[in-house]
């Protein structure tokens, strides 16, 4: 049976349950909602949970598990011949899905009848032919163990499906059934629904959770894999990044010290360009702004944020890598060689976070009560003396904080440096130079046709950990900054 | 001939410090306080009490500007500190709050330690040529506020660590500090306990030998306790202004009486 029309009985009965609940609940109070305990809609809404959450709940979990069990019956059945030299289970087993994925579909556009699917035989019927004409394409001609594991496939998910709308819907049933006769005029229907809710909205927190932690798991599962093949100290403490590609053969120097410079060196110069122009920002437009200016600077600020980095890195490669050389290139001062260096993606990404940091900033100087600044007008201090002296002392705490957040960002952006940085990885000071940072290697150690197996694919796992730990380091420290702040003035 | 006239009646008049004249407030189109007129002695604390809403703080705001701060309020009339109109272009407003100090309703130390909470005026406008005068001035402010023995193994804490009485005589010695010639207080005690309440009140008493003190109420037994003159303001409408004494005991105008005795609030 179509999950299709399974949703819809399933949601059918729910909205049966709803009204009889209702009625049943009016029914036992003598018609009258103030002998009942729980408004009436209260005892719908409680059939209707019953109906469903079961019902649904099993039919996602039966989803997920069909899938697997059949896979490994099938494969469980197949003839040891089926699996040749130079093929592996899973490819076969891929082979199987896709010939029964045919025949299904040859029975739907009605080019075989349910009974030749489930009897015909490689010998009789060029099945490659017939399965490509309602497009499926095959790598090769049919085996016939394949052709036999795959009508036991499309048995076995027929089987499946029968059985799983009969489960359902008795589960769906058997919820209207129990829910009803829970309903009487004492019964707490309210209280009930009240933890139905409670339990979806912790459920869907705890999927936001369950998947950090999946995300988690994969990037210290493979970066313990990429320690196996390579050694730690080596990683840690390498001077020097050169990664050979498989096939050319040779070790790689994996050392992530000079992407770990890269990125520091980025970060500091775009945190140099948007920390003072953030902040004078947020200055200016908490503090002198007319609120007019303001309503129209602030949104306008804001757009800044909202543009996607990769705009950001065409900008620095195609406008300020060009303007830089132009000014230090090689028929002036001949300090760069190429458009792409730490400067441009530096400089870049620095207007990128401008408004990070001054939308932030300018949340915390508001927050500075008004108080604070009567006290120091009243004392006959100027504004600008009141800014300096009063105001960004008592917004310290959250400026660095916004800092630190900015940092954290600039460490993890990888669009800019890709295109603006340039693709070396290098330990120099000279900012015009080209360099690379550790995200934009990730990004390059996964493209390409990488064996993934390999320390040169998998040392991108253990950089994308260290980067991690970076990041949430910073975030943590700011987000105890910012609101230790928050405190002193509540 | 003004002059001549005050001079008269110093024998039994202390000077006037004060006088404000057909002082009329706005807020926008909201008309605050309604062509006010009222002298204010010096070396006296008078008090202005009122149901709240009925403008006692924005007149005392417009006695040293603060008023300029709010983008919408707008000031009419002539307001004179010894004789000077403040409201005069040629009168710097900052210069203005240095001689005319100020005192909240909520304590508001800035998050600094003590010693640099009163330093802060004296610093902004240079009262110390050294370190030795400065730390003379802090500690004088601090004995006037009557919190240098709380305080003075302490002065490097911060001033937001004193609890909330401490904390408003911090402020008040931070206004003093500064050396003004006015100081005006908006419900300096409504945040404090009774005791600080009666430290802060003893306080204002004795400040009253060199200052003009004009202090806002809500509370008739402070004004009765603290002040030599009080004025008391309706709607906007300086209602009566006399003797605290006679105020509180004859009343001329039949609103004051109703407000005294808890009929209007
Ligand atoms: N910043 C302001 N903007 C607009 N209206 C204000 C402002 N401050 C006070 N008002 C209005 O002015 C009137 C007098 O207020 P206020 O002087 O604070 O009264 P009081 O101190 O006597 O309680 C009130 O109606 C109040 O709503
Ligand atoms: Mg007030």
């Amino acid at each position: 049976m179509p999950v299709f029309w399974l949703v819809i009985i399933v949601l059918a009965l729910a909205a049966a349950g709803y009204l009889l609940g209702r009625s049943r609940a009016l029914q036992s109070a003598g018609g009258d909602s103030r002998n009942l305990h729980s408004q009436p809609n209260y005892y719908g809404s409680h059939v209707i949970m019953w109906v469903t959450v079961p019902a649904f709940g099993l039919m996602i979990v039966w989803l997920l598990a069909q899938p697997l069990l059949i896979d490994g019956r099938i494969a469980a059945q197949l003839p040891d011949t089926a699996v040749s030299e130079d093929t592996t289970l899973g490819l076969v087993m891929s082979d199987v899905r896709r010939v029964a994925d045919g025949l299904d579909r040859a029975v739907g556009q009605g080019a075989m009848t349910e009974e030749q699917a489930g009897s015909v035989a490689t010998e009789l019927a060029d099945l490659r032919e017939q399965l490509a004409e309602v497009g499926v394409a095959l790598g090769s001609n049919v085996s016939s163990d394949v052709l036999n594991a795959a009508q036991r496939y499309r048995d076995f998910k027929a089987t499946g499906s029968l059985l799983m709308g009969i489960v359902v819907i008795a589960l769906a049933i058997a919820g209207l059934i129990l829910a009803l006769l829970r309903t009487t005029n004492e019964f707490r229907a309210r209280n009930v629904v009240e933890r139905g809710v409670l339990t979806i909205l912790m459920f869907a927190a705890s999927i936001a959770i369950l998947t950090t932690i999946g995300i988690l798991l994969s990037l210290v599962f493979n970066t313990i894999e990429f320690f196996r093949l390579y050694s730690a100290w080596d990683f840690f403490f390498g001077l020097e990044w050169a990664p050979s590609f498989s096939g050319r053969g040779g070790a790689s120097s994996l050392g992530v010290l000079p992407l770990l410079w890269g990125t520091f060196y980025i970060s500091l110069i775009a945190l140099l360009v948007s920390v003072p122009i953030g902040l004078f920002a947020a200055i200016y437009l908490s503090e002198y702004a007319t609120p007019r200016v303001r309503a129209i600077a602030k949104p306008l600020l804001e757009v800044l944020a909202g543009i996607p980095t990769i705009v950001y890195g065409l900008f620095a490669l195609l406008t300020v890598g060009p303007m830089l050389v132009s000014v230090f290139g090689q028929n002036t001062v001949g300090w760069m060689s190429g458009g792409t260096a730490v400067m441009t993606a530096g400089l870049v990404m620095g207007v990128m976070l401008i408004p990070f940091v001054s939308s932030l900033s300018d949340d915390i100087i508001n927050a500075v009560p008004q108080a604070m600044r009567d006290g120091s007008y009243g004392l006959g201090a100027t504004q600008s003396e009141t800014i300096r002296q009063v105001i960004l002392p008592a917004a310290l705490p959250g400026i660095v904080g916004a800092i630190l957040l900015a940092a954290s960002r600039a460490i993890g952006e990888t669009m800019i440096v890709v295109l603006g940085a340039g693709a070396a990885a290098r330990l120099s000071l000279n900012p015009f130079e080209a360099m690379t940072t550790v995200t934009a290697k990730i990004v390059s150690q996964l493209t390409g046709d990488s064996d993934f197996a390999s320390p040169e694919a998998l040392v991108a796992f253990a950089l994308g950990t260290t980067l991690f730990v970076l990041t949430l380091g910073l975030n943590v420290l700011a987000l105890y900054i910012v609101r230790k702040y928050r405190e002193q003035y509540e | 001939m003004n002059d001549m006239r005050l001079t008269e009646r110093a024998t039994d008049m202390k000077e006037i410090k004060i006088t404000a004249e057909g002082v009329d407030v706005f807020y926008g189109d909201a008309h605050a306080i309604k062509d006010v007129s009222v002298e204010i002695e010096d070396k006296t604390v008078t008090a202005f009490i009122g149901p709240s809403g009925c403008g006692k703080s924005t007149f005392l705001r417009c006695l040293n500007r603060m008023n300029d701060t709010i983008d919408i309020a707008r000031i009419e009339g002539d307001i004179l500190i010894d004789g000077e109109d403040i409201y005069h272009p040629k009168v710097d407003p900052v210069q203005l709050r240095a001689k005319v100090g100020m005192v909240f309703q909520k304590p508001n130390p800035f998050p600094k330690s003590i010693y640099d909470n009163i330093a802060y005026g004296p610093r902004i406008h240079g009262l110390a040529k050294t370190k030795a005068d400065l730390d003379d001035i802090v500690e004088r402010a601090l004995r006037r506020g009557a919190l240098w023995d709380e305080v003075k193994d302490r002065l490097q804490e911060p001033g937001t660590g004193l609890s909330g009485g401490q904390q408003q005589r911090l402020c008040i010695a931070r206004a003093v500090a500064t050396e003004p010639e006015v100081l005006l207080m908006d419900e300096p005690c409504s945040a404090l306990d009774p005791i600080a309440t009666a430290q802060v009140e003893e306080l204002i008493d004795e400040l009253r030998q060199n200052y003009s003190v004009v202090i806002v109420t809500h509370s008739m037994q402070q004004a009765a306790r603290v002040s030599q003159k009080t004025a008391f303001f309706h709607l906007g409408i300086l209602v009566e202004y006399g003797e605290t004494g006679e105020i509180f005991t004859t009343p001329k105008d039949s609103r004051t009486e109703s407000y005294i005795t808890g009929r209007i609030g």
